[in-house]
């Protein structure tokens, strides 16, 4: 680019000597731009945390004006496929713990390996909920115009599964989103870009994924296990 | 350090031999980082902070026109008593894109993301913020939210009021809620960007030396500013996400004839909605403690409690957001505890207030622009937030609850305290942000113009409030006309004290003088580095050995 730019660098190589290719030339070294990193997506996680806890606030009031209403609703779902997908989940939780454990420790194969499993996991968690929101759509129960429910808890059901929809859909979003950069995270780890000494990329994306996992571990209970027996 | 009387000639004099030695003869072949580069790619593309800050100042003083030209309407409709210019419904939609246009694109980016982002890292010794491209990705963002919700105004307008209540806005408006609702939900998420950079930047990004109680009240204000935004506006974004999803699949969550709770809804919209009052009014709190100190050229009084009493302000307005419902059906008990704590927020404001003046006092104070600003916004942040007291109390709030009292009120914080802060920090720093200097006198004149039209607009809407005006309706009755005619006045002259500026900065831009580096003789590591700045922001990376305003020991030298 400019003068001012290349003059910029070539101070900043006399000051630190050869620098890391990954480190951004705004940060004195690389310690300081993990530590930016990762302070940056702890703050995104806790802006995360407001975001779906605006629809928690509206599940914890309607729950507590309709319980009745909520725990008939909920006998709708499969506690059994919702449990299968909790278990699935964890999973991709802990192959995504092993790559970034396999980044730290430089082992590139294992990071890619890992990071596919938990693409995988992640597609059989979408995969289940799929055939879920189209059983949700066989049986009418997809708040709207096409809503049906027999008894008086019509209206309380409605809202139940709106927000099901909305906290399930929100969620699912964020594995969405959370896949592709996945693989873009492999693609770079087979191409070499992670080492033990920078592996933040790898590291943030596991704090993500992570977080998406905790998400599904209220949403799971809070839908699927009330009212008692199903 | 010896008290002594000063006249105001001595005050220049001092100001001149202090900034002497510092004034360089600016090196025309020096590259800063606006001839760095040239091309509309340079911009479009920069991560640097302070181009971005420049591409937010062009994009949000084109909005502030927009919101400015509905004004304009609705005071052009209320200087009669019947509704004759404009039909009811354009009223409507005329009131609503002013609040969205104006709360949403122009006062929340307006000081954070211009003066916040091109002085944060300088003021903290930085190269630039902690991420650059999600920097320009929040500009990028903000630009798509602004050109939906424009979109939404040109495709016929929204009629809700810039609040979206329930179930008007999800069951009954026929207007383009879901095009304005999409926008802000976008533009909020530059917002959050916003705030999230400098949180980080300011943990982790300070020069060698520059402690916490060593950072500028400045950057004190935005961080509990960005604490504000990046925990407040995901909660407005998703509320404003089930409004959306509730009208286009017609739900029933804020219904009340399908079991929806519409009071649900105004609470977690003035979860956010309120504390996004102080994200406008903190940084501004910020720009006047730079600018009392500098102009009274004196310590500031009392520096922690003002850094702790901002921090206090971003946690206790997240828990005041029921005064805005005091006869929305909330219960009484409810309104009670957020009346308390409504009046218990107001202390860190007050002591703001008292630190500035007790700044002032035996200060050698000398009435340049910025210092008209903020001085004005003391007197006027002051009426504002007397009356939110008033507004704060349930028996007086049920007597002037949806009133012209209440708008003249929020008026006077986000346009009397807000806006005049963003004029003074923006005249305060213009040197800094061009490297050249505007015209002292008009600057003072507009200064003066835009205090004087500001109050002729909106101390007679406080009467007209108390005297039972509703707001947000287009005619009214016959008694109310003189007092509406005086408002309309006074907004011409406020329109006017607002285009005078934009005209001398833009002049000086090309014609204004060379600036120093640093024209005030102010402490802060801006201005020990060129006007305007280099790309790097600085030629040798600063360590920073002492507190902010050391003001004091450079009283020694006049005798």
């Amino acid at each position: 680019m400019s003068e001012a730019v290349s003059q910029h660098e070539r101070l900043q190589a006399a000051h630190a000597g050869p620098h890391h290719p990954a480190l951004q030339h705004h940060f004195p070294d690389l310690d300081t731009q993990k530590e930016a990193a990762t302070l940056g997506m702890w703050v995104f996680l806790a802006q995360e945390v407001l975001f779906f806890g605006g629809l928690f606030c509206a599940y914890t009031v309607y729950r507590n004006l309709y319980f009745a209403g909520f725990s008939e609703a909920s006998h709708h779902l499969s506690w059994k496929m919702g449990g299968a997908n909790t278990a699935v989940l964890i999973g991709s939780s802990l192959t995504m713990a092993l790559a970034v454990r396999a980044a730290a420790q430089g082992k590139r194969s294992l990071i890619v390996l890992f990071l596919i499993l938990t693409i995988l996991l992640g597609g059989v968690f979408l995969g289940v909920k799929v055939v879920e929101y189209k059983d949700k759509f066989d049986t009418h129960l997809v708040p709207g115009h096409g809503f049906r429910w027999e008894g008086p808890n019509a209206h309380p059901a409605e809202i139940f599964y709106s927000l099901y929809f909305a906290m399930t859909g929100l969620h699912a979003l964020h594995m969405i989103i959370g896949i592709p950069i996945l693989a873009w995270i492999a693609w770079m780890a087979q191409r070499g870009r992670y080492s033990p000494e920078y592996h933040s990329p790898v590291e943030m994306v596991g704090l993500y994924w992570h977080f998406v996992d905790i998400v599904w571990i209220f949403l799971f209970p809070l839908l699927y296990l009330i009212g008692g027996k199903h | 350090m010896t008290p002594t009387k000063q006249t105001p000639l001595d005050t220049k004099a001092k100001r001149d031999l202090e900034a002497a030695p510092l004034v360089e003869a600016p090196d025309p072949g020096r590259l800063n980082y606006l001839n760095a580069d040239y091309g509309w790619k340079s911009w479009l593309f920069t991560t640097d902070h302070k181009r971005i800050a420049i591409l937010y100042l062009v994009s949000i003083s084109v909005m502030f026109f927009i919101g400015g030209l509905m004004a304009v309407g609705i005071r052009l409709e209320l200087i009669t008593p019947p509704g004759d210019l404009v039909q009811s419904e354009t009223y409507n939609k005329m009131f609503t894109m002013h609040g969205i246009v104006m709360v949403f694109f122009f006062l929340i980016p307006s000081i954070p993301a211009v003066l916040g982002n091109f002085l944060i890292p300088i003021m903290i010794g930085a190269k630039d913020l902690a991420f650059p491209r999600l920097n320009l990705a929040s500009w990028y963002i903000y630009m798509v939210g602004g050109a939906i919700t424009m979109g939404a105004m040109i495709h016929g307008g929204v009629d809700t009021g810039w609040t979206f209540y329930t179930p008007y806005s999800t069951a009954f408006s026929n207007s383009n809620v879901m095009l304005a609702g999409v926008g802000i939900f976008i533009a909020g998420f530059s917002s959050i960007l916003t705030g999230f950079n400098f949180i980080v930047t300011i943990h982790k990004m300070r020069a060698p030396g520059l402690t916490w109680f060593r950072m500028p009240l400045f950057v004190w204000a935005h961080y509990a500013t960005s604490i504000i935004q990046v925990l407040g506006t995901p909660v407005v974004a998703v509320t404003i996400l089930m409004v959306a999803v509730e009208r286009a699949f017609h739900l029933g969550l804020f219904d009340p004839t399908r079991g929806g709770d519409p009071v649900l809804f105004q609470h977690l919209f003035w979860f956010y909605s309120h504390p996004a009052v102080y994200i406008m009014i903190l940084p501004s709190m910020g720009v006047i403690s730079e600018l009392v100190t500098c102009f009274s050229r004196k310590r500031i009084f009392g520096y922690e409690v003002i850094a702790m009493s901002s921090m206090a302000i971003a946690v206790v307005g997240f828990l005041v957001w029921g005064h805005h419902m005091f006869v929305s059906g909330q219960s009484t008990y409810a309104g009670m505890v957020f009346s308390a704590l409504s009046f218990l927020v107001a202390i860190p404001s007050a002591i703001k207030v008292f630190n500035w003046t007790a700044t002032l006092f035996r200060g050698s104070i000398s009435y340049d622009a910025p210092m008209i600003y903020a001085g004005g916004f003391i007197g006027l942040f002051t009426i504002g937030g007397l009356t939110g007291l008033f507004l704060a109390a349930m028996g007086l709030d049920v007597h002037v609850h949806d009133t012209y009292f209440v708008v003249a009120h929020f008026h006077y914080i986000m346009v009397g305290g807000a806006i005049m802060g963003y004029l003074g920090g923006l005249h305060f720093w213009w040197p800094k942000i061009t490297g050249r200097m505007y015209n002292e006198t008009w600057a003072r004149a507009a200064a003066v113009i835009v205090f004087t039209g500001f109050h002729l607009t909106f101390f007679p809407q406080f009467i007209l409030g108390y005297l039972g005006m509703p707001r947000r309706y287009h005619g009214y009755p016959e008694e109310f006309q003189v007092l509406n005619v005086m408002s309309s006045a006074g907004a011409s002259i406020l329109g006017l004290g607002y285009l005078i500026p934009a005209v001398y900065l833009a002049w000086s831009m090309r014609y204004g003088k060379k600036a120093p580096n640093n024209p005030w003789a102010a402490q802060g590591l801006e201005w020990q580095t060129a006007s305007p700045p280099s790309t790097a922001n600085f030629d040798t990376p600063p360590v920073v050995p002492d507190e902010a305003y050391h003001y004091a020991a450079s009283e020694v030298i006049v005798v």
